[in-house]
């Protein structure tokens, strides 16, 4: 049987370190207050929304290999650790072998800021302890040495449709038997020159950083009663198809939805970026939530807000089924579902939900 | 659909190239990287792109891109806006496609390795958000284009094609893994024709972050040799046309080679340095054979991911030595890194080629500044250009951040 479910859920955000935090913020429905950073060299300060600092510190951030780590793999390896929780917890699945796949898009910006930086003033005196960190592998590899068992891993870049991809080949890895469960995580941090580069893409972006974890297992038993039932392939912007035309022909493929299930969608506040997605969905009238909307621009990590938003509101037995719209910023779009485990894919298809 | 996949095949599809492009700091296309990699010929020299007065290495094997840019579905405005590594991606993107015979169209996936993408273009932003004078024109341009994404659409765009891309980002081991996923993505069944490769250039912050570790050779880089001091940083690019056996045969595709094996796995010894013993790159290696069906007696040629620096090296040898038992005696190993220098996420693809040139050419490439082996190395390095019967040859890479990933190909003939 090719059936995957959600064994867990992790996620840090503005509104905090866990997914707790991030029910509550989206709840609430409020966008969360803006900070802002100072930017070398100008009095303009920029806005962002900052992650607060966690308290109590985790005890997991005294781990050896995250003590020189940047703030993107603390957020990747408190969200992976909150989604593994569950199997932690369960002798049956204490030995699992990890798959870990890391999404992101602008990655490990905090130290290649500081490292070049250091590069530029004088290169004899740079950090050989920064440069290994401003490499993306580098959250991937400090979260497999922290979860121990995890043998295989792979880290992709890309815009934030990419997380489904990542979640794609999570689920390939579990069906070929190479894994017995797998975590996808999206990871953002921030720093002045990713909200100066959203000053020249999108005025209206406030960006942030987190991330999301999504803990992907064939046991049934072993789920929070949530099951992958579909993604959609990858619609690709391009000179003969058009931003709208891509999210339409995601739509289409995500099938007839049906009446009372959740939207988890990727609007934030830009007319501009938002105006293909909201054309796309105009006439969906069930509930909708655009964590983008309370929390900001979070790039791939908005992506895996998005996923857990939708998975957490199923597994809360909220929502029967949720949708995902990932539209990406410059390249594709990738839609996905989740239903409650006892309404699985078998039910979708028989009842015309899924175009073929 | 992503998900649900299609019931992966009872008998997966064998999978072949049918295409292979290359740019290094040898040259331009198969045929002068073949003629360079067969003498073993050598091309580091003073780094032009940026200042290096202050670096403790000023050398790297530096790419000389054409002045005048093969005609494509590209806007001359679009191809402007690419850098140097797209710009070497696109290159050899085109030199495969030609090969290929591919046509034109809408579901080609594109898989991709890189460690930086467009970080030059990213280091350029950086200094001039910071200038005096600050100006804002360019800086959007810049901002999405140094995404490796931007340039995976520029490179379908240029060929008049669209698709999915997937880029790994495994560190150095991206390209290796790159070409295995594309392999993975046609034997399951979830494409019949697949572009894959790696790319990365030279660029100010890389350079630097390597000559922080002290990390470059200052003198040669000679992997392997018990004398050797450090890796020398190279640029490039490889792309590969996969598809299946039934495909390419359906075509009347020229066949340059098969990949018949790939492995990966993940080392969590530490974020640079790989564990001593190399269990995990043994694990990897015995992985990849087993996939392949072949042992160490049928590998006729190991291309290594000898970067030359002492950990890696030492690492290696005794995977090698230890995987390969009895045969390691008389098994050919070298390093083209050599030759050409470390091409990051560019380099698992760039071996995957000189791989397919040593099995459709037969003959081996050498380290021609190797003197004194490593004690861990019960292997001979080929040492000068020579001829040989080459039916398989098993290629290494492996990453910062730990992910080894193992390739074998096979000759077609």
């Amino acid at each position: 049987m090719n059936r995957i479910f959600i064994a867990g859920l992790g996620a840090v955000s503005p509104a905090g370190w866990n997914v707790a935090a991030l029910r509550s913020a989206l709840e609430k429905n409020e966008p969360l207050p803006i900070q802002t950073l100072e930017q070398p060299g100008s009095e303009k300060p920029l806005s962002v929304r900052l992650v607060p600092n966690p308290a109590p510190r985790p005890g997991f951030l005294s781990h050896p290999r995250l003590r020189r780590s940047s703030p993107i793999t603390h957020y990747a390896a408190s969200a992976c650790l909150e989604a593994l929780a569950g199997l932690r917890a369960n002798p049956a699945a204490k030995d699992f072998r990890i798959g870990l796949i890391a999404c992101l898009q602008s990655g490990c910006v905090q130290y290649s800021c500081r490292f070049y930086d250091e590069a530029l003033k004088d290169p004899a005196t740079a950090s050989p302890l920064v440069f290994p960190e401003t490499v993306h592998a580098a959250p991937t590899s400090h979260v497999a040495a922290l979860l121990e068992n995890v043998p295989l891993a792979c880290t992709l870049i890309g815009d934030p449709s990419t997380f489904l991809q990542g979640a794609a080949l999570g689920a390939k890895w579990l069906f070929q038997n190479r894994v017995d469960a797998c975590l996808i995580f999206g990871a953002e941090e921030t720093n002045w020159i990713i909200a100066d580069a959203f000053t020249h893409l999108d005025r209206q972006a406030v960006v942030t950083a987190g991330a999301g974890a999504l803990c992907l297992s064939r046991h049934e038993q072993i789920s929070l009663g949530v099951e992958l039932a579909a993604i959609t392939d990858a619609h690709v912007f391009s000179a003969r198809q058009s931003r709208l035309i891509a999210v339409q022909a995601m739509r289409a493929q995500l099938g007839d939805l049906p009446a009372g299930e959740l939207l988890c969608d990727g609007l934030g506040s830009s007319l501009r970026a938002d105006t293909a997605e909201n054309a796309a969905f105009l006439d969906y009238s069930s509930p909708r939530l655009s964590p983008k909307r309370i929390f900001g621009e979070g790039m791939m990590a908005a992506a895996a807000w998005q996923c857990v938003a939708a998975c957490e509101a199923v597994a809360e037995r909220r929502f029967p089924s949720a949708c995902v719209s990932l539209v990406g910023s410059n390249r594709q779009a990738i839609g996905a579902r989740f239903v409650s485990a006892g309404f699985g894919l078998s039910d979708l298809t028989s009842k015309g939900n899924l175009a073929a | 659909m992503l998900f649900p996949p299609f019931p992966f095949p009872t008998t997966p599809p064998r999978v072949v190239v049918t295409g292979a492009g290359i740019i290094t700091a040898l040259g331009r296309g198969w045929d002068i990287n073949a003629a360079g990699f067969r003498a073993g010929r050598r091309a580091f020299r003073p780094v032009t792109h940026f200042d290096v007065s202050r670096q403790r290495v000023k050398t790297a094997a530096e790419v000389d891109l054409p002045e005048i840019f093969p005609t494509t579905k590209l806007s001359a405005s679009k191809l402007n806006r690419l850098d140097r590594a797209g710009k070497m991606l696109l290159l050899a993107a085109l030199e495969a496609w030609q090969q290929s015979g591919w046509t034109p169209h809408d579901h080609y996936p594109l898989v991709l390795g890189t460690t930086a993408g467009g970080m030059t273009l990213g280091e350029a932003y950086y200094r001039q958000a910071l200038a005096t004078t600050r100006k804002r024109r360019g800086q959007a341009t810049r901002a999405v284009q140094y995404q490796a994404h931007a340039q995976a659409g520029a490179v379908l765009a240029a060929l008049g094609c669209n698709g999915p891309a997937t880029i790994i980002s495994n560190a150095c081991a991206s390209g290796g893994n790159a070409i295995g996923h594309a392999f993975d993505l046609i034997r399951n069944g979830q494409a019949e024709q697949v572009l894959a490769g790696g790319y990365d250039a030279v660029g100010e912050l890389v350079f630097s972050g390597f000559d922080s570790l002290q990390a470059l050779s200052p003198t040669t880089c000679r992997p392997f040799d018990a004398q050797r001091d450090g890796l020398a940083l190279g640029e490039g690019a490889a792309v590969l046309t996969l598809e299946s056996l039934d495909r390419a045969r359906q075509r009347g595709a020229e066949i340059l080679g098969e990949i018949a094996g790939y492995a990966t796995a993940i080392d969590h010894h530490h974020l640079t340095q790989p564990q001593p013993q190399g269990s995990t790159t043994l694990k990897v290696m015995v992985a990849a054979c087993a996939d392949a069906r072949v042992s160490p007696s049928d590998v006729d040629y190991l291309n290594a991911h000898g970067t030359g620096t002492p950990l890696n090296d030492s690492s290696e040898a005794l995977a090698i030595s230890e995987w390969a038992g009895a045969r390691a005696a008389t098994l050919p190993v070298s390093s083209t890194k050599a030759s050409i220098g470390h091409l990051l996420g560019g380099a698992g693809a760039v071996e995957g080629v000189i791989s397919l040139m040593t099995l459709r050419e037969q003959w081996l490439p050498p380290e021609i500044e190797f003197e004194t082996p490593d004690p861990a190395c019960r292997f001979p390095i080929v040492q000068k250009p020579r001829d040989g019967r080459v039916n398989v040859v098993l290629s290494n890479s492996f990453g910062f951040g730990g992910v080894n990933a193992v390739l074998i190909f096979r000759r077609w003939a």
